[in-house]
């Protein structure tokens, strides 16, 4: 199901240059306000949770998740040269499978790693909020980079798309529109946080069992839909 | 031995048929597919490689479909047209790559890279390449499992002479050896100088199939249109129309010249210049208006 070549071309795609610059300016921006906010404010519980909440995880890992997700297949089938991929006698979903590995695991190093450390920053792990949001970013980075590999399959607007998701809807609506809140990668990852944790500072509108189930769900039906679009995938000519 | 056999294939997009009912059967040795830009040539070749399902018919290769079917690709080695190809690696780790793919490993890479002598460069970036570069990496990509169906999109686009001639010595190569070797090109010269066998499609149609000397008679003999202006147009008409190489012939007042249709080509080149002198009149202007090649691509669809 995995396959090393097909993994290290998709690191070195994008990990390259100017994406990893894009991957690594938001955790760097977390960073530097985090040291600002203990610096003006001190240690506060509620403040560190605000800024892990309402940056890192509702802002930061969604639009790294549409940057690894999207990138990891979207400018191969972009510029055409997944066909060096698809003309090999391997298994359509064992080239997506592995590409979401890679997702997943670019997310999380540039999404779980900046938190955690924002977190000790801002207040030193006090009431469990830095772990909580590690949990959560982690859990989110695996249905994010599940659903943007997706996307990235299916339209060439794939961050267009991407984005639109992680800062109208998750952002927005979700602030808006309870229902929505439902519907959000964000709040299953906050139910799966919560739960690690327990306290009140980090909660969810959806219960454990919901939230885990939709991430589970929505990460299986995304990579497996992924497989079969890539099984029909037509490279259709330039005439 | 290989064999790729297109039954009754056509593909559309919306509707837009772009091949249309096009049975063809490619055997070993090296095939030119010929037609003008936007006849229909990708379209197939993407639907021989498996990449584009046909709306009708079937595309097999020995019998096994190529739709949907990735145990095909260890037969097949596909040459796109596209110039991307992972830019952000050198050439010997694109091959290495491509090998590993096939389960294959460094020697494999190293012997293809040296087949189409890149080894001078292969430590550096594709992106660092020139395009007949390029299409000699692709290249080594496509053979690195020993292939015996090649397919090349357009091949010799944007290659200089020397190149071009690099790679039309390795494919004529490909083909003695019994490989199926299948390319496409809108450049007549370029198919005659490589392929034993032509198939011509023009606007998604099967337009002519064969030896490539039947093809290129077939493209000769067709009525040719002259535009002519002379010193005497009148009288250059009348002794024109006398010889039986000429067909018709128009005098047009508003481009004040002589619209000419000669229905033997090599007789009314000779026959022109030599009326012209016996009754002393200049010629000022001889073009053929219609050497497009899509006008004689169009010629041998009617034919």
């Amino acid at each position: 199901m995995y396959d090393p070549t097909v993994a290290r071309l998709t690191y070195r795609g994008l990990l390259g240059r100017r994406r990893a610059l894009i991957l690594g300016a938001l955790p760097v921006l977390l960073i530097v306000i985090s040291l600002a906010v203990r610096g003006f404010t001190g240690a506060d519980d509620q403040v560190a949770a605000d800024v892990l909440g309402g940056f890192a995880l509702a802002t930061m890992v969604p639009i790294i998740g549409v940057i690894a997700g999207t990138g990891a297949i979207g400018p191969e089938i972009d510029d055409g040269s997944v066909v060096y991929l698809l003309a090999k006698p391997v298994k359509r979903p064992t080239i997506i499978f592995t590409k979401l590995i890679v997702a997943i695991a670019v997310t999380m190093a540039f999404s779980a790693i900046p938190t955690f450390l924002a977190g000790m920053i801002l207040n030193g792990n006090g009431q469990q909020i830095a772990v909580a949001y590690t949990v959560a970013a982690l859990v989110a980075s695996i249905a994010y980079a599940a659903l943007f590999l997706l996307l990235g399959t299916i339209t060439r607007h794939a961050v267009v798309f991407g984005l639109v998701y992680a800062l109208v809807w998750e952002a927005l609506f979700g602030t808006l529109v309870s229902g929505a809140r439902t519907l959000s990668v964000q709040q299953w990852a906050l139910a799966v946080a919560h739960e690690v944790t327990g306290g009140d500072l980090v909660t969810s509108d959806v219960g454990l069992t919901t939230g885990a189930v939709l991430l589970i769900a929505v990460t299986v039906a995304a990579t497996w839909f992924a497989g079969q679009k890539l099984r029909t995938l037509t490279l259709a000519g330039e005439e | 031995m290989t064999t790729l056999t297109i039954d009754h294939v056509s593909r559309w997009f919306g509707n837009v048929v772009a091949v249309n009912d096009i049975t063809m059967t490619i055997g070993p040795g090296v095939t030119g597919l010929l037609g003008p830009n936007g006849a229909g040539k990708s379209t197939l070749i993407n639907m021989m490689g498996g990449f584009l399902a046909p709306s009708t018919g079937s595309v097999t290769l020995d019998g096994r479909p190529t739709w949907r079917n990735e145990q095909i690709y260890k037969q097949i080695g596909i040459v796109p047209e596209r110039e991307a190809m992972y830019d952000f690696l050198t050439g010997r780790e694109f091959v290495v790559a491509n090998a590993e793919l096939h389960g294959l490993g460094k020697k494999a890479a190293q012997k293809a890279l040296a087949t189409v002598e890149m080894e001078y460069a292969q430590d550096r970036k594709i992106s660092t390449y020139s395009k007949g570069m390029r299409q000699r990496v692709k290249m080594a990509s496509a053979l690195v499992h020993n292939p015996s169906l090649l397919l090349l999109d357009e091949p010799f686009n944007g290659m200089d002479p020397r190149q071009r001639m690099q790679l039309m010595d390795l494919l004529r190569r490909m083909g003695d050896e019994g490989r199926t070797v299948l390319f496409s090109s809108h450049i007549l010269e370029e198919v005659e100088q490589l392929a034993s066998h032509i198939e011509v499609i023009v606007a998604g149609r099967h337009a002519a199939s064969g030896d490539f000397r039947r093809i290129r008679r077939l493209m000769t003999d067709r009525p040719h249109r002259y535009l002519v202006r002379s010193s005497d147009d009148r009288a250059l008409a009348a002794a024109l129309i006398a010889d039986p190489s000429t067909s018709g012939i128009e005098v047009d007042l508003q481009e004040g010249a002589l619209r000419i249709q000669a229905v033997d080509f090599g007789r009314f080149t000779a026959l022109l210049p030599r009326v012209a002198r016996d009754h002393g009149i200049r010629l000022l202007t001889v073009s053929p208006s219609d050497e497009s090649l899509e006008s004689v691509f169009s010629y041998l669809v009617a034919a």
